[in-house]
């Protein structure tokens, strides 16, 4: 019997079942080697068929997306019962990502905009907030409730293995996939529980083609407002570069498209939090040694916790702003 | 406040091996009255305290984070205070982006000589985290 395989989507964009797609011919080795039982992306899957498996049912189970929802919440909770193995496949599952920014907002902010503010709202819809129960005349109908905080995957269910990256690149799929099919096929011993696939050990610098001069920089530029260098390091040029503290394994993509990178691989071995990593790496390239001038150099800098935070702000210590009611003010 | 009174701030303090923990150890020898909610921690320079430090605090539950380096010009390693101050004011913003008053964190410049000064700036902070209360930081 073929060993099983599922993939889901929580809270994500679709881009990392594009990224399995992406690793081209080898989609059928996968295809060939497993069976696959659960992909909602791809083919039509009912949650019934799911519960109604033994557990541990499914040998490898790739879980990408942020728990945003009951429903994300459930299914992690069911495929992690089902699954031997449960990875938090992609940046969402294993820090938060792109979804993770919510934590700057509550539910009821984001509620309020999307439903009541917006300006691409019709008059006669403003201030029509979903219910999670609706009474139709058919029947009650449900849908899920939409949680305050965006959480990772681990922060609801133990998880296995991880592989980072918005979305995780191909060819780094394409090792973690061949290193499941020899673990499965030769017998090999699984690697320690928590370990991260697929990536390096070491911060996208190292990756990075370009020429380090340390230079000390007196204003942070946004990536309109020059053309850079694409020989020097972007961020002795003045321009936000998150590799500092970003893991490396995507082979320093960004940077050799001649634009910062975003940091979605996620704070590298031993580093607690990507944000404040950052703020430390940050500290030592600006010139300035006059705390007023510093506070300016700082300011140049747009959307400071958004940026360092991007892809981990549901990972960070923090986790989420802080509502402006409690006494933390 | 009446709540206020039952509150004892937890204040972590990381003071430089060669200038503030010596001014410290001073304010004690002189049996000076310096703030019993302080709890130091030793580092060999303020540079080598990292910003996932202070937030690592606050996380596990201090109400205040006060940081004590070498004067400017002093520093044990030439410029390790340098580094300090650009974090700090960095952390400062940093803070108030998460809703976390940036009082919370104080930078204070304390030579080995200066034990009153050590003693008198931790009662300051002391005073100044009771009327700010006790943070509570929401994970959900």
């Amino acid at each position: 019997m073929k060993p099983k395989l599922a993939l889901y989507w929580a809270s994500s964009c679709g881009g990392c079942e594009i990224a399995v797609v992406d690793i081209e011919l080898k989609i059928l080795d996968v295809a060939d080697f497993f069976d696959i039982v659960f992909w909602p992306c791809l083919m039509d899957f009912k949650y019934k068929d799911i519960e109604a498996m033994q557990d541990g049912d499914i040998t490898l189970c790739l879980f990408n997306g942020a728990i945003r929802t009951s429903e994300n919440e459930y299914l992690a909770k069911l495929l992690r019962a089902k699954s031997k193995v449960l990875v938090a496949f992609g940046s969402c599952a294993m820090e938060g990502c792109i979804p993770a920014l919510a934590n700057f907002y509550d539910k009821k902010a984001i509620l309020d905009f999307v439903y009541r503010d917006s300006p691409s709202l019709q008059e006669d819809s403003k201030g029509v907030y979903p219910e999670t129960k609706t009474v139709m005349p058919e029947g009650e109908i449900e849908i899920p409730e939409f949680w305050n905080t965006v959480k990772t995957l681990d922060q609801v269910v133990d998880v296995d293995y991880y592989v980072p990256g918005c979305p995780p690149q191909s060819f780094q799929i394409i090792t973690v996939i061949e290193a499941v099919i020899d673990i499965l096929k030769n017998g090999k011993p699984l690697p320690p529980k928590g370990t991260i696939l697929g990536a390096g050990d070491k911060t996208c610098c190292d990756e990075c083609p370009r020429e380090r001069k340390e230079k000390k920089i007196k204003k942070f530029y946004r990536p309109q407002e020059i053309i850079p260098d694409p020989n020097e390091c972007l961020l002795d040029q003045g321009l936000m570069c998150m590799g500092p503290a970003t893991r490396s394994g995507c082979d320093a993509l960004c940077v050799k498209a001649n634009i910062g990178c975003r940091g979605c691989y996620g704070p590298p071995p031993n580093v607690m939090d990507q944000g404040t990593k950052m703020v430390s790496a940050l500290s030592s390239v600006i010139d300035s040694t006059d705390p007023e001038e510093i506070r300016n150099i700082i300011k140049t800098i747009a959307d400071p916790l958004g940026t360092f935070y991007r892809f981990s702000m549901a990972s960070s210590l923090i986790r989420r702003v802080q509502p402006k009611n409690g006494n933390n003010k | 406040m009446e709540q206020n009174k039952e509150f004892n701030p937890k204040i972590v303090a990381f003071l430089c091996n060669w200038c503030t923990y010596t001014g410290a150890d001073l304010a004690g020898v002189s049996r000076l009255k310096s703030s019993p909610c302080v709890r130091i921690i030793r580092v060999m320079c303020s540079g080598r305290v990292d910003p996932s430090f202070v937030v690592k605090a606050f996380k596990q539950g201090a109400d205040g984070v006060f940081i004590g380096g070498c004067h400017i010009g002093d520093c044990h390693y030439s410029e390790g205070n340098y580094k300090t101050l650009r974090r700090v004011e960095f952390m400062k913003l940093f803070l108030e982006e998460f809703g976390i008053d940036p009082r919370r964190l104080r930078l204070e410049w304390i030579s080995a000589s200066e034990g009153d000064k050590y003693a008198a700036k931790t009662l300051e902070f002391e005073a100044e985290i009771r009327e700010l209360g006790p943070l509570h930081l929401v994970e959900a």
